[in-house]
């Protein structure tokens, strides 16, 4: 009976506030635009008996999702979200990686201090670190103000409100989420591995990219995932340093629903992009197990 | 010991420098005089006391920590509860959906979670404000918070549970008086974390939050896409020094905390 009560209040309070909303969308997806409120249609009308509902799943169809192969801006938005948060998650592994072997090669007694140093960002707002590039990136900005004092370039360079804005934002505030994954892998490592391959008459560098590349590869996978995921839904980034011409499907969902107010679109692109990210999750999920499984 | 090699020492300062400069040049320029973001015209505090007399941010700000209090302590009420079903109740039926419903938000995009939210609400009637914005912070924070006290209480002792229960405890006294403090430092910081996600929250908050009610990040992005500003500078500084300073305080009191533990069990070791 305690256990009973014990399951009840986190499961209703989840399947109310997760589960429901969800079908909501799922259902509005398949709905008809109108000019009503709530502005979609149809509505369940229970009061109307059996008639009733099935003049509700009489009115659903995948109009909405139709309608999103026929129209190029959300196609080009997918496809230009796939690209951006691919080309960011390798930009970011390329920056955090030798992070990480430096960190894992450092001194013991630092590496706590380091830690603390790669995990102190990512506590502080995401929307402060993603504003702070605003004023180094802008035409006027303190890059373009110091390029230009060393006389390295003559004319400012355009970067906010280009894709390379977007790259910028998503590799700084995602890097712990790389770093830490990949670090953790590299402080496993069993040093006598390497030693024994330098032994063995391998250089520092071959040694390096046959036994400690391959064996930090679950970390690396690891990390490309945590940064992969969230950065294909993203919005704040795109929207504050991507300017008008980035586009991106978290944008786009964002601007259906508030600015176009077209609720059914918005609900469509909301699960389709679910759907795209199944297939990361679940290759996530899969890379973890075998880390678990390896690690009994 | 080997010294650190010239690559792995410049990558670390690179590395470093990337990540703490940005915030740097905005603690800067905070203090800086002129209204124009981007040319230094001599040292002023003057933005920290527009922002004083800014009515709308002060408002908002109340806001947010209301709502960030709030949505902390429920979500780790529940994700607490949520943590002691998933580790310890065994097998039931709808466990896979429940583990699943706690997963999920963390890979969900916010932007999904915050449209099904908002649509929920206005199915049901429900008037966007305060209210809504916790019930949306508290259902993605329990599931941080269970995900942090689970992995604590799967190496948790039950023996220790069980004596508590042969000596005449009930359920809930054993688990108030064993359990909670031997995983209160897991407890503490998923109600930590959950506050920091809260405070920081904007996408959620923006679809949740109605005309009476808006947050302070929600103030922030609508200032901040018009451009630069000196006064979203000096309120940066403001939260960026109050977060260095509580995760600061935090790790001390949890490196203490943790010293303090491996005395005692040596000492009971020893007896």
């Amino acid at each position: 009976m305690r256990k009973f009560a014990l399951i009840a209040l986190p499961y209703t309070w989840l399947v109310l506030l997760f589960f429901v909303p969800f079908l909501i969308v799922l259902k509005i997806s398949l709905s008809d635009l109108a000019l009503a409120r709530p502005p979609y249609a149809p509505q369940l009308d229970l009061s109307a008996g059996w008639q009733g509902i099935k003049d509700f799943f009489g009115g659903l169809d995948f109009e909405n999702f139709i309608w999103l192969t026929t129209d190029d801006l959300y196609w080009k938005a997918y496809l230009s979200s796939l690209k951006i948060a691919v080309i960011s998650t390798l930009l970011t592994l390329m920056v955090g990686y030798p992070m990480a072997y430096g960190m894992a090669k450092a001194p013991e007694e630092w590496r706590p201090a380091m830690m603390m140093l790669v995990i102190l960002p990512f506590s502080t707002s995401f929307l402060i670190r993603v504003y702070s590039w605003m004023g180094i990136l802008s035409t006027e900005g303190y890059l373009n103000q110091f390029l230009l004092g060393l006389g390295l370039i003559s004319e400012p360079l355009m970067i906010l409100n280009t894709p390379v804005a977007v790259y910028i934002g998503i590799v700084y505030t995602y890097l712990p989420f790389m770093i830490l994954p990949i670090y953790a892998a590299l402080d496993k490592l069993d040093g006598s591995l390497l030693e024994a391959a330098e032994d063995l008459g391998c250089s520092r560098f071959t040694a390096f990219w046959l036994v400690t590349f391959p064996l930090s590869r679950s970390g690396m996978i690891a990390g490309c995932f945590l940064v992969f995921i969230p950065a294909l839904g993203e919005f704040v980034i795109p929207s504050l340093l991507g300017g008008s011409e980035t586009l991106m499907i978290g944008k786009v969902l964002y601007e259906e629903f508030f600015n176009n107010r077209d609720w059914p679109v918005a609900s469509a692109v909301a699960v389709v992009l679910l759907l795209i990210l199944i297939i990361p999750i679940v290759l996530f999920q899969r890379n973890q197990q075998k880390e678990r499984e390896a690690g009994q | 010991m080997r010294r650190m090699s010239w690559f792995n020492a410049t990558s670390l300062t690179l590395g470093f420098v990337f990540l703490y400069l940005p915030m740097l040049i905005l603690v800067i320029f905070s203090f800086n005089a002129s209204k124009l973001v981007t040319i230094w015209a001599g040292f002023s505090t003057k933005w920290y006391g527009e922002l004083m007399r800014n009515e709308a941010f002060l408002d908002a700000a109340w806001v947010t920590a209301k709502v960030a209090v709030a949505s902390s302590t429920l979500a780790t009420v529940l994700g607490t509860m949520a943590a002691l079903v998933l580790v310890r109740a065994g097998r039931f039926p709808g466990r896979t959906l429940f583990s699943g419903m706690i997963y999920a938000p963390l890979v969900m995009p916010e932007v999904i979670t915050g449209l099904s939210l908002l649509l929920l609400f206005i199915g049901i009637g429900l008037d966007r404000g305060v209210l809504t914005i916790v019930l949306a912070h508290t259902t993605f924070s329990m599931c941080y918070v269970s995900v942090v006290v689970s992995s604590r209480l799967v190496t948790f002792d039950d023996s220790l549970e069980e004596a508590a229960l042969d000596l005449g405890c009930s359920r809930l006294e054993a688990f108030l008086l064993v359990t909670l403090p031997i995983i209160a430092p897991a407890v503490i910081s998923g109600w930590l974390l959950a506050f920091t996600l809260s405070l920081d929250d904007l996408v959620i908050a923006s679809f949740t939050a109605g005309p009476s009610a808006t947050t302070l990040p929600i103030k922030v992005f609508s200032a901040v896409r018009l451009g630069v500003s000196p006064e979203i500078n000096a309120l940066s500084t403001i939260m960026i020094t109050i977060v260095a300073v509580g995760v600061i305080t935090a790790s001390l009191v949890s490196k203490r905390a943790a010293v303090k533990r491996r005395n005692e069990e040596q000492a009971a070791g020893r007896a």
